[in-house]
């Protein structure tokens, strides 16, 4: 892989961060995903944990501390979920970051277990899709959406990233050729992927004839809402190890919300403000990374991470995308699960598909997905469209710890 | 350049006509204070009295300095388009029957990023100004237009979801043949009605004026109409109720006197038949049918409005029961608007000072003018506001009583 230094101004965290050392990720789960689901969130979320247990090999009650993110959870949270699943963890937590949940549930949940507070954490995400959820969900995302951009034609999450597109394609250079390209390798990687919705494979040309929904946003530029549900184990390295359990370890993780407001519209992500720190603390380079799991609810917010992220400069989004191959064997494997544009947006479960996947792809567990020699990973969140932009931004660089070889 | 408005084809009457929608009505409590703007017809945004930064969208404390005192104050209006879509799809009923529907991000020059509806002839990367409207469903939300006006952009369909432009539209003036009236008439002639219905209550009287202006332009259609006589309107909406899309409620009962001055109440139940059963007899007949053709086309019902007084706000003793018939028929109209907003139909209430009509013979001037009041009302339509104060003395006396309400009152009753 490329790196590329960005002129971008990086915000240094005051004093020295600590390392994650001696933490385990480990025991990636995904429930298979539906297009529409009668059940609830609490049967998805349940579903997680019971696999996890399982996966794991321990009892229920090992289980002593539980992280959640959910969309449609409601009137719930993480609360009454866990008397409906007869848990009874001494930490609890319920992150509403959507797609930056995976990253900022680990990071969470890393220092939970460092400090001692839980031993055994279950970090799950999951959503059901009624027929009418998606409608209901955009309608009353948040106050300013309700004030500020419902009202202004509903379009919902299509219509807020077709304004940043607009404008991030006429400022910096990325066209359809570009995000097509990116999506047509997810699609590609999809189908290696037996957990992805979209099964039929996808051509440039597909992608450039289909139907507009908001300009210059396409309908393959859409992720397909749906339901089901994700989750992975945080412990410690030696408790892994005792359980015989491969698992990944944490080099570095960042998170930023509200990054750049004088931002007149969005163009970059938090993670142009940290992404220095983060590759300083992990002791690693953009050149390092062996694969990369972006959050892609548009093919927008990929070139950004791209940029962001260091992996090219602002601007030269467009010269990298044609000079690397984005599949699982290519120069750049990227979004090796399909991503949510082929796999499929469960709601929350969407901000933890690219970490669980990076999970499989560090122990040795992705299949037909596999990247060779997979070592270091770095998989990126980015969430809460709340007004004009995402919110929030996550990242975290992964290593492989022991594989499903090395354990047993 | 927006195509011009094409005339309505006549209704076919075998076809379904299509019911209401309305597009997203939810806001928060602060939110409301755009509502208030653009009802009254102003561009208005909170600014932080402490560090001077424009809010948006609306916010509870400042979102630079914390401050908690936000003002809603005047801004410039002016920014740049700096990027435009198109919906193609929405999730919303409403929307999904315009579609495509154009809207796009303007970074306004006092400062915040606003998503705004975009007229057709703004050009991206342009300067446009914006305009707080409300929406069919009485809301507020900001609309992007031109730097200057363009040929024919109310015509433009987005624009006209949240104005009441009588261009092409058939109004009901319910008294004629009062000045008000004839006025009311001839202005929205001028603005491209396609009929004016006008009420007579008193055929049996001769007004020379009034029959030069019925034969003056063949869009006017004289009707028998006394407010007071449930089955007068009755009959009237079954004649022509499908077909009035604009009603202005001219009707009046203006005359002299208080209280105690009188030993009887007969004078304060005329003016209430007028001004106050009049008006409900009217939304009674009229009110379904024009909620039912809400969205029926180009030329849909839009707008009920009523001439109620400056004096609705505030009592002229010397004029006490017409006052409080115009208190009254206030407060019914806050009714009447919430009930017609379920469709989408708007409730214009115009508080004019004295007009210069015959009834107001003895009041000093300034008075306003008929035409000028109802070249008022046809902006105010235009414009899409709810509430339109007319003339000198209803903005100095709506200012006055904003300042020291019983300052207005000690002094109404000198």
């Amino acid at each position: 892989m490329s790196a590329a230094t960005s002129p971008a101004a990086s915000a240094a965290p005051a004093g020295k961060r600590r390392g994650y050392d001696g933490v385990a990720v480990t025991v990636p789960v995904t429930i298979p995903y539906v297009r529409y689901s009668t059940r609830s969130a609490h049967w998805w979320l349940g579903r997680a944990l019971a696999e996890l247990i399982r996966g794991a090999g321990i009892a229920k009650g090992e289980v002593d501390g539980v992280c959640v993110s959910s969309f449609t959870l409601g009137p719930d949270t993480a609360v009454g979920l866990m008397q409906h699943l007869g848990m009874s963890p001494r930490w609890l937590d319920h992150i509403p970051m959507g797609g930056a949940s995976g990253v900022v549930a680990l990071r969470r949940a890393a220092r939970a277990v460092q400090a001692g507070d839980a031993d055994v954490i279950a970090c799950i995400a999951g959503d059901t899709n009624h027929v009418d959820s998606f409608r209901n969900t955009v309608s009353q995302f948040s106050r300013f959406a309700q004030d500020a951009v419902y009202p202004y034609g509903a379009g919902g999450p299509n219509a807020s990233f077709a304004l940043l597109t607009d404008y991030y394609m006429k400022h910096y250079g990325a066209s359809r050729e570009d995000f097509g390209k990116l999506c047509v390798a997810q699609r590609d990687n999809a189908l290696k992927n037996p957990h992805a919705l979209m099964k039929k494979p996808l051509t440039l040309q597909q992608y450039l004839d289909a139907r507009p929904i908001t300009d210059p946003i396409h309908l393959f530029d859409c992720v397909m809402p749906c339901a089901g549900a994700e989750g992975y184990l945080v412990m410690s390295e030696e408790r892994a190890r005792a359980l015989k359990l491969p698992y990944a370890r944490v080099r570095s993780t960042i998170e930023r919300h509200n990054a750049f407001p004088e931002d007149p519209i969005q163009f970059r992500g938090g993670w142009a403000m940290d992404k220095d720190a983060l590759y300083e603390h992990a002791g690693v380079a953009p050149a390092d990374v062996d694969f990369l799991e972006t959050y892609d609810d548009y093919p927008v917010i990929n070139a950004m991470q791209f940029e962001d992220l260091g992996f090219c400069a602002k601007g030269e989004v467009a010269g990298f995308i044609r000079a690397n191959e984005f599949t699982i064997d290519g120069s750049f494997p990227f979004n090796t699960s399909g991503g949510q544009l082929s796999v499929g947006q469960a709601g929350a479960a969407g901000g933890y598909l690219g970490f669980v996947q990076a999970l499989r792809q560090l122990t040795g567990g992705a299949g037909r997905t596999q990247v060779k020699d997979a070592k270091i990973g770095v998989v990126s969140g980015f969430g809460m469209i709340n007004y004009d932009r995402g919110l929030c931004s996550g990242a975290a660089i992964l290593e492989r710890g022991a594989t499903q070889g090395e354990a047993a | 350049m927006t195509e011009p408005l094409v005339k309505p084809k006549k209704k076919n009457p075998v076809l379904r006509t299509r019911l209401a929608t309305l597009p997203p009505v939810p806001r928060s409590r602060t939110a409301l204070g755009l509502t208030r703007a653009a009802a009254e017809g102003v561009f208005e945004m909170q600014v932080c009295a402490d560090c001077g930064t424009v809010q948006y969208p609306p916010r509870e404390v400042c979102g630079s300095c914390l401050s908690e005192h936000l003002a809603w104050k005047p801004v410039d209006n002016r920014g740049e388009l700096i990027a435009t879509t198109t919906l193609r799809h929405s999730n919303d009923l409403y929307f999904r029957e315009r579609l495509p529907w154009r809207v796009g991000t303007v970074k306004m020059a006092a400062g915040p990023s606003v998503v705004a509806h975009v007229h057709e002839d703004c050009a991206e990367g342009g300067s446009v100004r914006l305009t707080l409207k409300l929406d069919r469903s009485g809301q507020a939300v900001l609309h992007a237009l031109p730097e200057k006006d363009t040929p024919n952009m109310n015509d433009a369909p987005q624009l006209r979801e949240s104005t009441c432009d009588p261009k092409f539209r058939r109004v009901l003036v319910t008294d004629g043949k009062s000045a008000t009236g004839m006025a009311v008439a001839k202005a929205m002639l001028e603005a491209g009605a396609n009929a004016v219905f006008l009420g007579d209550a008193s055929t049996w009287k001769t007004v020379p004026a009034f029959d030069k202006l019925v034969a003056s332009d063949p869009r006017l259609q004289v009707v028998e109409l006394d407010v007071t006589d449930t089955d007068s309107v009755d009959r009237l909406a079954a004649s022509i109720g499908g077909k009035v899309e604009i009603l202005v409620n001219t009707a009046d009962y203006l005359r002299d006197g208080g209280i105690l001055n009188r030993k009887d109440v007969n004078l304060a139940r005329d003016a209430m038949e007028v001004n106050v059963l009049g008006l409900m007899r009217l939304a009674q007949a009229f009110g379904p049918g024009m909620c039912f053709r809400a969205a029926d086309g180009s030329n849909n019902a839009v707008a009920w409005v009523n001439i109620l007084s400056i004096h609705a706000h505030a009592a002229l003793p010397a004029r006490g029961a017409w006052s409080a018939s115009k208190a009254a028929a206030l407060s019914l109209s806050h009714t009447l608007r919430a009930e017609l907003r379920g469709a989408g139909v708007r409730v214009m209430n115009v508080f004019p000072g004295p007009v210069d009509e015959e009834w107001e013979q003895l009041t000093p001037p300034p008075k306003i003018a008929p035409s000028g009041l109802a070249k008022a009302i046809v902006k105010g339509l235009q414009d899409g506001v709810e509430d339109l104060y007319v003339g000198d003395i209803a903005e100095e006396l709506r200012t006055r009583l904003r300042e020291n309400h019983k300052a207005v009152e000690r002094e109404l009753g000198q």
